[in-house]
């Protein structure tokens, strides 16, 4: 028991107040309606009847947890893989937009933190824009690179993709000129006694120094990749990817399904960034970070 | 390559003032010094009396502001590009994510050294300061002298004839510098290089060199060059109970409180 508990012991009571406090809450949101679909059958009804009868609407307010579960199960297990009723089928359009903006991004963010650190101009006239460029909403943006980019013929992968690395390259930049500032005045002063070249004072130390910067960097980046290319499937009037599925679900009253797709993201989102975790600590090892 | 000036490093009337917000500070004042090819010279002095100052003048890594300095014959700036000198800093400011040997290939990397000849040559620095066998080992799994000891293989990879050392022991116990300052006597001794070796310990000072310069502050000056007439082949650490050894450091004492260094 003892340790056991300890480990799990905090995450279960949390989950288990969580989905209480859920239940009840599907409870106060979807009475009214169940009251008047009950007063509507013109037979007496008591409490047990409503609660049932609010944990188990087909369009409801907010759906119960295990009404979205079982919607989540059925979406990915019960139909077929390139069915666009599956799940599984929209992540995947989600996630390719994802990873090939999250790409772009950081090697845009790098580049922009690299010319910020050795181009005095650079910081001081490129740093203010690039803030700027991150106080517009997004939402703003996303439907006018749809549609110039669909208009020169681009596919949407490559537009979500560009609303993607829009958000993702920002916190990749700022991390980066962090990192690259970030080794000490003396394995500085080394390489100047080498007579280094500047590219060779990048590729062996600042670069490397900025390593822990990069990741941390990269997990704030990779979920805003996600949000954007969500985003960027909402005005397009997409057929797939998560997004569309959101859409989709709140044009036919679908909460079930709204909430199921909500679901397949915030999983998408935990997986991806898990997958940069796991590439840091590979670095890591590499690099002979002390365990 | 030929190279027609005897002296290593050579300071004429040599000043510094850097600029500071309020008032500019005089870091180096009047420095005559000459320092011949195969010399071993300390520089002594108590907390900002410019030693480390007139060291980074040397190596490039400041510039002064009046008076001339050549390093090799040329300008500190040319000396440095045309990779002189070795340094070592206080601190050995290994790069963390290189293990032992990489750390002191990184010289030979920069500086276009093919890329087989570099392990060879950094083992055999390695071997010089004691360190078979860690080459494997990250920084971090070696003690604080094994590091300094690793730093100063790195500061010989390149096989400069001109050693900078900034108080290269300073944050180490006496014991490890104890022993690294004969290793240090010995490796000298064996490869005639040029060292300037910068510290604020006497002891330290007129164990290892042959000629001791003497610091103060306020301006940052030279007070007195002291020759050290002990000789360096076979000296050991037990020379320092003799009385001759002594005599020297007393000398030094000396010439330090002549500087007003201590009010």
């Amino acid at each position: 028991m003892g340790r056991t508990w300890r480990r799990i012991g905090p995450v279960a009571t949390l989950v288990l107040t969580g989905l209480l406090a859920w239940y009840g809450l599907a409870i106060g949101l979807n009475a009214p309606q169940v009251g008047e679909r009950l007063d509507g059958l013109g037979q007496p009804w008591g409490t047990p009847a409503l609660v049932l009868g609010t944990w188990a609407m087909e369009r409801p307010v907010l759906p119960a947890p295990h009404q979205i579960l079982l919607e989540f199960a059925d979406s990915v297990w019960g139909q077929a893989l390139d069915s666009p009723r599956n799940l599984l089928f929209h992540a995947w359009v989600t996630l390719e937009s994802t990873l090939l903006g999250f790409v772009l991004g950081v090697l845009l963010g790098v580049a922009l933190a690299v010319g910020v650190v050795h181009q005095r101009v650079l910081d001081r006239g490129l740093l203010p824009w690039i803030i700027a460029s991150q106080t517009i909403p997004i939402l703003a943006i996303a439907p006018m690179v749809v549609v110039v980019l669909g208009s020169m013929g681009y596919p949407p992968l490559v537009s979500k993709a560009v609303i993607s690395m829009y958000l993702c390259f920002f916190p990749v930049t700022i991390g980066m000129v962090k990192g690259l500032r970030s080794p000490d005045p003396l394995q500085l002063d080394l390489m100047r006694t080498y007579s280094a070249a500047p590219a060779q004072v990048l590729g062996k130390l600042r670069l490397p120094a900025a390593m822990p910067f990069l990741f941390a960097s990269a997990k704030v980046a990779i979920a805003a990749s996600l949000i954007g290319a969500i985003v960027g499937e909402l005005p397009t009037g997409a057929q797939s990817g998560l997004g569309a599925r959101l859409l989709q679900g709140s044009y036919f009253g679908q909460t079930v399904q709204i909430w199921s797709a909500l679901l397949m993201a915030s999983l998408l989102g935990v997986v991806l960034v898990g997958a940069v975790g796991m590439v840091e600590r590979g670095t890591a090892r590499l690099m002979g970070v002390r365990p | 390559m030929a190279d027609p000036s005897p002296c290593a490093v050579e300071a004429r009337q040599l000043g510094l003032v850097f600029q500071t917000a309020d008032t500019p500070v005089t870091a180096l004042s009047a420095v005559d010094l000459t320092v011949a090819r195969g010399e071993f010279v300390s520089f002594i002095g108590p907390s900002g009396c410019g030693k480390t100052t007139l060291l980074r003048v040397i190596a490039d890594l400041e510039q002064s502001t009046s008076g001339r300095i050549l390093v090799n014959g040329v300008s500190p700036a040319e000396a440095r590009q045309s990779r002189a000198y070795g340094y070592v800093f206080q601190a050995p400011a290994l790069y963390p994510w290189r293990r032992v040997l990489g750390n002191v290939m990184l010289p030979l990397e920069i500086m276009g050294v093919p890329a087989g000849e570099r392990a060879g040559r950094a083992r055999h620095q390695l071997a010089l300061v004691g360190l078979e066998g860690f080459e494997g080992k990250f920084p971090w799994q070696l003690s604080g002298g094994m590091q300094q000891r690793v730093s100063i293989a790195r500061a010989l990879a390149f096989e400069p004839r001109l050693l900078l050392m900034d108080e290269p022991f300073g944050a180490l116990d006496e014991i490890t510098r104890d022993h690294l300052n004969e290793q240090l006597l010995r490796l000298w001794e064996r490869t005639a290089k040029t060292v300037i070796f910068v510290t604020h310990s006497i002891a330290e000072a007129v164990f290892l060199s042959q000629r001791i310069v003497v610091m103060s502050p306020r301006p940052g000056r030279i007070v007195e060059i002291i020759d050290n007439p002990l000789p360096a082949a076979g000296r050991t650490l037990d020379a320092r109970d003799g009385a001759e050894f002594v005599a020297v450091a007393h000398r030094v004492r000396e010439a330090l409180r002549a500087g007003h260094s201590y009010d």
